[in-house]
């Protein structure tokens, strides 16, 4: 008897921001979506980010982040993934990113960045659709 | 996956790496084809790890005071594994693992290895593949593994099924005079913590565990202790500890023995049960005459004991009155 296989998420804070509303509801959207979800809180560095994912063998990773400082954090998030040998992880962002910003971001591997008020629906179907391809 | 692939994931899990810990660990929790070669493999290098299940009412801090616990024997330089477990959605299906939130500052501690899971459909307060986990985690060399149960009334008695020790954790006003005096908590506990200490009531919430214990008329040489605790200030803590030290001593003095036969006695019969299940039940529910059965049983034509020795019929012949 095989147990069904299910998609582990990791929504991580990364940076300073001081509320992490968005980022639950996000999580509670992946939970009630049939998803393990593991959420670590406020205050995340890239180095525990990346570790988490590692050790919890996620399969995907939504960055959500309000206070700008992405420019800085995810290029250092993306080059300790790849460092780690976390390639087939799914790596998607939210929150505060202006549009101008995205391309540079997409370059470095994450696959899409969405804006607030993106429905939940749409979060969900992305990740069921992208986990999983590259293995 | 080639077996030269599991040898290289079994090579490094021995080693301590912690990505072949990583996918071992969820191998096993998808019970992949492999999880029982791997599970094999791994076996023989399991039993140097000290086992502690925490276990308590939601609500009595338990991620908070283990980071805490963690933290303390990092200083005594051990290393430790925790495997955190939290319920699964029996709507969605789906879980939402926070534990790790109470233990940020572990996450880069080379020392430390946490893993979350999700219940995934096991009645008690435990993974079905937590015990597993616990095997990678000591194959891997850690000194301490700490399992942190879903504390949900009852089924925190599950955790006697892996833990050596058992720590119960309990905060004063959480009704928990009433919880600790459920059936099953106040025996297998070997460690009551009261957490939250500077909260009202908490020698009144002492005193009632010391009555309890002290009611416990079993004969038994390990007497179990109660810790003050307030783990969000760190206090209490080198003493809890210490405690726990103490009873790995009482173990390892021989009492291990007896409780590592009775673990192992519930881990085969467990391993049995889920054989039967799924070569006889599965088989059974496939069949026509199941169904007919459930239809005689709604028209109250039969009853669901009487169906199952319709259905086992003959097979259980070479077991009856054995």
């Amino acid at each position: 008897m095989t147990a069904e296989k299910k998609i582990r998420v990791l929504v991580a804070k990364p940076g300073l921001d001081s509320h992490d509303r968005g980022a639950k509801v996000v999580a509670r959207a992946f939970r009630d979506a049939g998803m393990e979800v593991i959420y670590t809180g406020l205050r995340q560095t890239p180095e525990q980010i990346v570790e988490t994912a590692l050790q919890e063998d996620v399969d995907a990773i939504g960055l959500s982040i309000l206070s700008g400082a992405h420019t800085i954090l995810f290029p250092r998030i993306m080059e300790l993934a790849k460092k780690k040998k976390l390639d087939d992880v799914l790596v998607f962002a939210g929150g505060i990113i202006p549009e101008e910003d995205v391309p540079a971001l997409k370059k470095i591997g994450i696959a899409e960045v969405f804006g607030p008020g993106t429905p939940t629906d749409t979060l969900v179907k992305f990740v069921r659709e992208n986990v999983w391809k590259k293995k | 996956m080639p077996l030269s692939q599991i040898e290289q994931l079994i090579k490094g899990v021995l080693k301590g790496n912690r990505k072949s810990i990583a996918k071992t660990i969820s191998l096993i929790e998808n019970d992949m084809p492999e999880a029982q070669k791997v599970v094999s493999l791994l076996y023989p290098h399991t039993g140097k790890a000290h086992i502690i299940g925490v276990t308590g009412p939601l609500g009595s801090g338990k991620s908070t005071l283990i980071e805490k616990i963690a933290k303390e024997i990092r200083k005594r330089k051990k290393t430790v594994g925790i495997v955190a477990v939290d319920p699964t959605s029996p709507f969605s299906g789906g879980a939402f693992l926070g534990d790790r939130v109470r233990m940020q500052d572990l996450s880069t501690d080379e020392g430390v290895f946490i893993r979350s899971m999700a219940t995934r459909g096991s009645m008690g307060g435990i993974a079905k593949a937590t015990k597993d986990a616990v095997n990678v985690l000591d194959a891997s060399g850690k000194d301490v593994i700490i399992v942190e149960t879903v504390g949900a009334g009852q089924t925190e008695v599950d955790v006697i099924k892996i833990a050596q020790t058992v720590v119960v954790v309990l905060a004063p006003g959480l009704g928990d005079e009433i919880q600790a005096i459920k059936a099953g908590i106040m025996e297998i506990g070997n460690i009551f913590v009261v957490n939250k200490a500077d909260l009202e009531n908490v020698d009144k919430a002492v005193g009632a565990i010391e009555a309890m214990l002290e009611m416990n008329t079993q004969k038994k040489d390990w007497k179990p202790s109660v810790v003050k605790t307030i783990a969000t200030r760190g206090e209490g803590i080198v003493n809890l500890v210490e405690e726990i030290s103490q009873h790995k001593a009482y173990l390892d003095s021989g009492a291990i023995h007896v409780r590592s036969r009775q673990r192992i006695e519930i881990e085969l019969e467990e391993a049995v049960k889920r054989r039967l299940t799924e070569v006889i039940l599965d088989n059974l529910k496939r069949r026509e005459e199941f169904h007919e059965l459930v239809d005689k049983i709604l028209a109250k034509k039969t009853d669901p004991y009487s169906a199952a020795e319709v259905l086992l019929e003959g097979k259980l012949k070479k077991y009856k009155g054995n």
